[in-house]
């Protein structure tokens, strides 16, 4: 198991040729309150950089932008009433998707944790 | 315009409180503090918050008659506003839109006047060329700090027992600390509070005395602009600007009845004819039924599919606990109760028409 972080500060923990995919705990600070939370269905395929999902904070809404090629495999549905689960446990129980991979060499263009922390300065 | 953007006396607080400042209106403003949208819009709602509104313009107007020499710029009854009240209003175009809006106060010698801060530059040229007559001095060493929300007469009468004695819409000075500060009961939270003008010089020491009371915590943009939303109150720029008329803004009640009447200000024909006739759209309450926030620009469709309008101020409501938005509607559309189709990245979502405000409005009359 290894996690992978991406420089639209996203997070992806990969087990196999699966992995779990979130947002990291700087990207739910500069969001701030997070209120709502569109996600993709189980069976939606996504390209790296494509859009799967939006999060709505009160201040404005960002989209989630794929770090890889995939297919959406589990939708974390409790996100829908109760989205600030994401201000709370961003890196935790407040996972986006669970998601397999379709290419795998993608992860090497992804950051280690020590990587992002010097991203985010 | 290039310029850096300005700072209010109060931008070494902002920073030491841990305000996460940001460019507004060509100030540095704080949009939140640690405790974030979502908490200072709660504070406001249910204590006490404390806004830097320093950023807006404010106005002394000196000479004879300046409230009737208002009327011919404004669709308010400002000659016959008494000494120490305040009203809301706005300046009109001749096409009958908003040129922007504004508070005015007798304040006995003279009248005191706060503009929006993105407009400072068009309202004071335009008052000056229009009101014949009257000095028109616009203030650069003075604060202006809201403290808003049911504490607000605490926070504030605890240092400055005149201040309880003011109703809503009414203003004095008065001293707090020792300094000779404008007074004013009002705001744009639909909270009751007050709205101080205070010299550069005294502004932090008196805004850290309000926020050492225990009930009150500083709140950035954000927040106020949530807050405004709740309350059913126009954002300029927003919901209105020099396009739409007060009627088609739902701002009749802002128009005196003899205004009304005679006309007598800029754009006064349409206005006139859109009470008589109604107007062609209209600002409306907007609650999507679902979670999903939407947001300026948002398409608004009736149930037959036909665009009837936009919104143009939306977001999450935190006291309401989900969406809310204002947009125009077409006339015939916009009756409470009616529901429509909010197309919120390129999917309907639907919502219902609702009465404003969405927030019982909380002024001590």
């Amino acid at each position: 198991m290894a996690t992978y972080y991406s420089e639209e500060h996203e997070w992806l923990t990969v087990e196999g040729d699966t992995a779990t995919l979130g947002i990291t705990a700087h990207a739910a600070e500069q969001l701030g309150d997070v209120v709502f939370v569109e996600q993709q269905e189980v069976g939606d395929e996504f390209e790296k950089d494509g859009e799967i999902g939006v999060i709505e904070s009160v201040k404005a809404a960002s989209e989630i932008y794929a770090p890889v090629d995939g297919e959406i495999v589990e939708v974390n549905e409790t996100l829908a009433d109760n989205p600030g689960a994401l201000n709370e446990d961003p890196e935790g129980d407040a996972w986006i998707y669970k998601i397999k991979l379709a290419d795998a060499s993608q992860l090497e263009d992804l950051m280690d944790l020590n990587g992002y922390k010097a991203f985010i300065g | 315009m290039t310029d850096a953007p300005k700072r209010t006396p109060l931008y070494d607080l902002h920073v030491e409180l841990g305000g996460k400042m940001v460019d507004f209106a060509g100030w540095e403003m704080p949009v939140q503090y640690p405790l974030g949208i979502m908490g200072e819009h709660k504070q406001c709602r249910e204590k006490a918050a404390l806004f830097d509104v320093s950023h807006m313009g404010q106005v002394i107007l000196m000479g004879e008659n300046v409230g009737e020499k208002l009327e011919s710029l404004c669709p308010q009854a400002y000659a016959t506003l008494k000494e120490g009240k305040a009203r809301y209003g706005f300046f009109t175009n001749t096409d009958g839109g908003i040129m922007d809006d504004l508070i005015v106060s007798n304040a006995g010698d003279h009248y005191f006047v706060v503009v929006n801060a993105a407009l400072r530059h068009q309202d004071i040229p335009h008052m000056k060329a229009n009101l014949g007559g009257v000095e028109v001095t616009e203030i650069f060493d003075r604060a202006l700090v809201a403290v808003q929300g049911p504490k607000a007469e605490e926070v504030v009468g605890g240092l400055c027992p005149a201040a309880r004695d003011l109703k809503f819409m009414e203003t004095a000075i008065a001293e707090i600390k020792g300094v000779e500060c404008r007074i004013s009961r009002l705001g744009y939270t639909g909270e009751d509070g007050y709205e101080i003008s205070i010299p550069d010089d005294n502004a932090i020491e008196i805004t850290r005395a309000f926020l050492a009371h225990e009930d009150c915590e500083p709140a950035g943009l954000g927040a106020r602009d949530s807050l405004r939303l709740e309350a059913g109150l126009c954002l300029y720029g927003n919901d209105i600007d020099q396009t739409t008329s007060p009627i088609e803004a739902s701002l009749g009640w802002a128009i005196q009845k003899r205004r009304k009447e005679e006309g007598g200000f800029p754009g006064a024909e349409r206005v006139q004819k859109e009470l008589d006739e109604g107007p062609s759209r209209r600002l409306v309450g907007i609650k999507p039924e679902g979670r999903a926030p939407a947001r300026q620009g948002v398409e608004i469709q009736c149930k037959e599919g036909n665009t009837i309008g936009h919104i143009t101020s939306g977001g999450f409501g935190p006291t309401v606990g989900g969406p809310i938005a204002m947009g125009y509607v077409a006339n015939g559309h916009g009756e409470p109760g009616e529901t429509v189709n909010l197309i919120i990245r390129r999917k309907p979502q639907p919502a219902q028409i609702v009465a404003l405000p969405f927030v019982t409005q909380n002024y001590k009359r």
